[in-house]
């Protein structure tokens, strides 16, 4: 069976607070930085699946997304496959 | 008879000696429950103590939440077993959906050790039934994740049915609505940030613990009895 790589993006949810991004965005002035705005901090998560085809690979990502590696009630999701 | 609760210990977690000292001196027995285990011994209650349990890794309590353990508890949990998570328990019981929302980051971004005041918002659970509406409590957080958040219908619904259980006096971490801890809607399942076990003794700087794991107890007693 081929391997996919799959790229997992993990951020809060609109509406939902992000002090991490808040703060980096409050820090980042005293840098010189001053026209920079919508600061987001998420997380990433690779891995590989065996799968027998893409759309296959993705919807076991989504599920394992659904699951585990985000919590639905605070994170929104984005999957990459290759 | 006596009473027996279950203390789950994952890895990671630390404060499972001071819940049992602090529950044994009420004149219970406790029982540490390993997380690999999926059994709860047929416990009369179950507690779910602080720490970090996996190290807190990807969020907190989203692997514990799928330790074998957690099965048998949410087992004891729908049949109305008293069950209670403190801080990093409280965190599982809500990635194990026994409680609704999620915890988050401290809105000042700073993990927070200190008293903090809590007002009892129901006496209707298995955590408070010996306390009075409007108590205020003083009890120790340590916490970094403790923001509770949750979404409007579900808060609505919340405070419809009382299921808010205690507020604080003075919000340290920017919880929705100051929300200390919640209960399902039987009242059996309590989830709180707070410590009750480091408030057990005056030694300790409060004792104001004490009535919330006397309550658990008295709920322990009654489930014993009941299944007999």
């Amino acid at each position: 069976m081929p391997v996919f790589e799959a790229h997992v993006e993990v951020t809060h949810l609109p509406g939902i607070a992000d002090p991490a991004g808040a703060t980096v965005e409050r820090a980042l002035p005293a840098l010189g930085y001053t026209n920079v705005a919508q600061v987001h901090i998420g997380k990433t998560i690779r891995l590989t699946v065996d799968a027998p085809d893409a759309e296959a690979a993705r919807a076991q990502v989504n599920e394992m997304c659904e699951r585990l590696l985000a919590n639905p009630v605070i994170e929104a999701y984005e999957v990459v496959i290759t | 008879m006596s009473v027996r609760v279950g203390v789950v210990v994952f890895p990671g977690t630390n404060c499972e000696l001071d819940v049992q000292y602090a529950i044994e001196q009420l004149g219970a027995q406790t029982e540490l429950l390993w997380h690999g285990e999926d059994t709860t011994r047929g416990v009369d209650a179950v507690v779910v103590p602080g720490g970090f349990a996996h190290g807190d890794y990807l969020r907190t309590g989203a692997i514990a939440r799928f330790s074998p353990v957690m099965h048998a508890v949410g087992e004891h949990a729908r049949a109305g077993g008293p069950t209670v998570g403190i801080c990093n328990g409280f965190q599982v019981l809500c990635e194990a959906h026994l409680l609704p929302g999620a915890l988050q980051k401290n809105a000042g971004l700073k993990f927070l050790c200190a008293d903090a005041q809590l007002r009892v918002e129901t006496t209707s659970t298995a955590l408070t039934s010996r306390a009075k509406v409007g108590d205020v409590l003083t009890i120790p957080i340590n916490h970094f994740e403790g923001n509770y958040v949750c979404d409007e219908f579900t808060l609505a619904e919340m405070q419809e049915t009382e299921r808010i259980v205690f507020r604080y006096v003075d919000n340290p971490n920017g919880s929705l609505d100051d929300i200390a801890g919640i209960c399902n809607a039987e009242g059996n399942v309590v989830g709180l940030m707070p410590h009750p076990e480091r408030a057990s003794d005056v030694l300790l700087g409060s004792d104001d613990g004490v009535v919330l794991l006397k309550s658990l107890v008295a709920a322990a007693t009654g489930r014993a009895t009941l299944l007999v």
